[in-house]
């Protein structure tokens, strides 16, 4: 089932995440207790435009020294240490989160057009496939991910969600049917700056993996989700789309309403199905993904996953459910569901 | 000393209590296993070929047929049909000639491919209430998309995207040509593809000009023979497929024997009356894959760049390299034809002992072509053994875009695959140029009985697509998490990229 809950304030004011926590408990009905994460933007503003890589490892000794070999090689670690815990009594550790500020020597990958996030993209795939015991879940800049097995709230507490100031936040609450309990299997899905929480499942997988590999990514974490994340820095990154135009990859027009499209529109949409069919999200999902500057939130074609939208002008939600909105925001204005596949999308105003 | 006859492969039994020597079997059969003695029905079961001609025309329910009647004493490696080809062969020093596709008995890969369906984590979709997407396009594709934004805030794509057939459903009817073929068989075939908008190979016969009000949905070839061949021709076809070889007969060429080049034929093809027809094994202009990226751009130029160009092989062992090369040039399209794929004639030898099955093939093109980053630019279309929705769903999860099937829209109009198409007397009006044989094939009902093949197969493939929890058919091409192989070994686990049934 999971349920998923995001905010953005466009305005870039930093909310702490107590309020985020509050929000993703209400739904504790939609979730297991064997997993739930947390992301947040513009939480680490003293290393700015350091990639930050939040690690699991499985022990310190082992794990650690390969994986700051590996770093070493592709550039420099400015600082590093473990991320501040709080034992729960229901939460049992499983892992030890680790972080690195880490800048890559961007001379290092010739011919790519984006060097830096290229050699994050490699290491993060090296680590993951060969590094026993180290686990990147996070890559991105100034932003993070938190995230273990167990309830919203204990999962907040660990990290002690609310001590970190974002301006855009995701969380997800899981219902785990594959790989439960483990770290690694729970949302948020993080590369680069792109997360995605995810309701659902995905029955395309096998195509899109496909699509993603022969593109250069690596599926390593068991799980359809991470399949989402790719796809978007694919094609928003590599292929230069805009978030409507991804949402319309993933999740596009049927052929009927393509037909019936005035003539520049369903030649757009035609082309996009085309060219992009290997990238078409199949099953039921509701989705939300973030980059440094905004949101996108879109459910698949038929809408077979509940997704509702508050928005007050400032602030835009996407959320499972109304209640985990009026948690946040009793006097919520606006609230509406979006149709099916049709994304919504909230940026920051620069 | 002699070596006598062999024993009889069919036996004729009539059960004289319920014949009313109606004669009906006599007028059918064209092989001539009956005749009327003075009103006494006399059987020959040696020229039997199973065709069912008789059997399904007869109104008493009077017939019945046994299969190899006589035994050989039981031998596992000297089977009856080893010892048959020896004694034929040692009497007549000739090459065993036999029809249809690979008789052997290797097991079946599509067999042992199971699919998947939705419980609890997600819903199936039902076909009857929700929108259900087969439409299949054809043809090659950018790597990616250029786009601008126009003045008035449109997203305008730059890029120019070459001409793909769009296909209703992701059923093809592969080449069968005039000649091999008869014309009403042709223009059942015709009919019906126009009808459920899907396309008809023409084969290496040229197009009839009964044809044309059909051509917008057929796709013309071009084979080593050429036959049929001139610009009117490439121009009538909405895609035009250039035939390097077949499934039933990799690397040689095809021969139509003289008696069946009537002046129908001999005008179609554009060869003499009554010359043999033979399309030599290797095309003389190709003999490496820069000429055919030479035909194939050759050809594109003739056209204008309007057609979309198939490149068809056979399915052999090295079928993803060769893929590979073919999806490199200018090709919109590879067809992959397995070691099963139908045909008139073709040596005996290497209908059942050359080439690969039609599974491992797709698995292992799409595989190729996805390691090389180049699997949507090119369309595969796969072809040879196809029986039913189920082995169409299995083939797009292997990787094909689409399938062309042969002896199944056959077997919609009558055929009952006796395998005798090469000796040209087939009684249901198919695989003849016999005139009272080819009126027995009504081009309206035969063109109705194979429409309604694929629209069957049609509903089928959505249903299984819902259960899948798929309502389009791009979620599905190359999708192996939808299937799960059972009691395959391990080598061929890699080849196909599938798990076992459990995993
Ligand atoms: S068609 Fe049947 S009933 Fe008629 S003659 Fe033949 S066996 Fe007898
Ligand atoms: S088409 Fe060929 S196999 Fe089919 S019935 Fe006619 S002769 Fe026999």
């Amino acid at each position: 089932m999971c349920g998923i809950f995001s905010v953005i304030d466009r305005n870039m004011t930093r909310m702490d995440g107590s309020s985020i926590k509050a929000a993703l408990s209400s739904m504790d009905e939609r979730g297991s207790g064997e997993g739930a994460g947390y992301v947040a933007y513009g939480i680490y503003p003293d290393f700015p435009d350091c990639y930050a890589l939040h690690i699991f490892f499985d022990n310190i000794v082992d794990h650690k020294s390969k994986v700051d070999e590996l770093l070493s090689k592709w550039g420099v670690i400015i600082h590093q240490e473990e991320i501040p815990t709080y034992e729960q009594p229901s939460l049992k550790r499983q892992h030890i989160p680790w972080r690195y500020f880490f800048k890559p020597y961007k001379d290092l990958m010739v011919g790519s057009l984006t060097p830096e996030e290229d050699i994050i993209i490699k290491t993060v795939m090296d680590i993951n496939s060969g590094i026993d015991g180290a686990l990147v879940f996070s890559s991105g800049k100034n932003m993070g991910v938190f995230k273990a097995a167990g309830w919203p709230e204990d999962v907040a507490n660990f990290y002690r969600i609310e001590d970190y100031r974002g301006y855009i936040w995701l969380a997800h609450n899981r219902y785990p049917t594959n790989t439960p309990g483990w770290w690694g299997g729970a949302h948020p899905f993080n590369l680069l700056n792109w997360s995605v929480v995810h309701n659902g499942e995905i029955t395309s997988y096998g195509t899109n993996r496909q699509y993603v590999e022969s593109n250069g990514y690596k599926c390593t974490m068991h799980t359809d989700t991470e399949v989402v994340a790719y796809l978007f820095d694919y094609l928003g990154r590599r292929h230069k789309l805009t978030e409507e135009l991804i949402v319309k990859a993933l999740a596009p027009p049927f052929w009927d309403e393509i037909d019936s499209m005035p003539l520049s529109k369903s030649e757009l949409n035609r082309a996009i199905r085309l060219i992009y069919g290997p990238a078409l999200m199949n099953g039921p999902f509701g989705i939300v993904v973030a980059q440094s500057d905004g949101i996108v939130g879109f459910t698949d074609r038929i809408k077979l996953r509940p997704l509702v939208v508050g928005d007050d002008g400032t602030k835009l939600y996407i959320s499972s459910e109304e209640a985990a909105i009026r948690r946040v925001d009793p006097n919520i204005g606006e609230i509406y569901m979006p149709k099916a596949g049709e994304p919504v999308i909230g940026r920051v105003v620069k | 000393m002699s070596l006598g006859s062999v024993p009889l492969r069919y036996k004729v039994d009539i059960d004289r209590e319920q014949c009313m020597r109606c004669m009906r079997c006599v007028d059918n059969c064209s092989y001539g296993a009956f005749r009327n003695e003075e009103g006494k029905l006399i059987v020959n079961s040696r020229k039997c070929t199973a065709c069912h001609r008789c059997i399904s025309m007869c109104p008493r329910d009077a017939i019945s047929l046994k299969d190899r009647p006589v035994d050989y004493r039981a031998h596992p490696l000297w089977t009856s049909e080893a010892r048959e080809d020896i004694i034929n062969q040692s009497r007549t020093g000739k090459i065993v000639l036999a029809g249809m596709g690979n008789a052997k008995d290797f097991p079946s890969i599509f067999d042992r491919l199971v699919l998947d369906a939705c419980q609890v984590t997600n819903p199936s979709i039902d076909p009857l209430r929700e929108p259900m997407e087969l439409k299949t396009h054809i043809g090659k594709k950018p790597s990616r998309l250029e786009f601008e934004e126009t003045v008035d805030g449109d997203i305008k794509v730059l890029n120019e995207i070459a001409p793909n057939l769009e296909l209703q459903t992701p059923i093809m009817i592969g080449h069968m040509s005039y000649g091999a073929i008869s014309l009403n068989a042709q223009r059942s075939i015709a009919q019906a593809v126009a009808k459920v908008g899907t396309f008809m190979g023409t084969g290496e016969g040229g197009l009839h000009e009964s044809i044309y009000p059909y051509q917008d949905n057929t796709i013309v070839q071009v084979a080593s023979g050429r036959f049929g061949v001139d610009i009117n021709y490439l121009e009538r076809g909405a895609a035009i497929e250039i035939k390097i070889g077949q499934g039933a007969k990799p690397g040689i060429g095809g021969h139509l024997p003289g008696e069946k080049v009537c002046s129908d034929i001999s005008c179609t093809r554009m060869i003499p009356y009554g010359s043999d027809a033979i399309s030599p094994a290797p095309h003389h202009d190709i003999y490496s894959i820069e000429d055919l990226a030479q035909l194939v751009r050759g050809l594109k130029e003739a056209t204008e760049w309007k057609k979309p160009v198939f490149v068809k092989v056979a399915a052999v062992h090295n079928v993803a390299a060769i893929a590979a090369g073919i999806a490199r040039s200018k090709a919109d399209a590879v067809v992959i034809d397995g070691f099963r794929g139908g045909t008139g004639a073709a040596p005996k030898v290497f209908r059942d002992n050359v080439g690969i099955p039609i599974e491992a093939a797709i698995a292992s093109v799409d595989k190729k072509l996805n390691e090389q980053g180049i699997r949507n630019e090119i369309s595969i279309i796969a072809s040879g053994g196809i029986r039913n929705s189920a082995d169409i769903a299995k083939s797009i999860a292997l990787g094909a875009d689409a399938v062309y099937i042969g002896t199944a829209a056959l077997i919609a109009m009558g055929c009952r695959v006796c395998g005798n198409c090469y000796r040209g007397l087939c009684p249901w009006g198919i695989a003849t140029q016999r005139e009272d044989l080819v009126d027995r094939l009504d081009i309206d009902s035969g063109a109705q009985q194979v429409a309604n093949l694929i629209n069957a197969w049609t509903y089928e493939l959505s249903e299984l697509m819902g259960a899948a929890g798929i309502n389009s058919i791009e979620s599905l091409r190359g999708n192996r998490e939808r299937l799960r192989a059972y009691m395959l070994d391990e080598g061929m686990l890699n080849v196909l990229q599938v798990k076992p049934v459990g995993a």
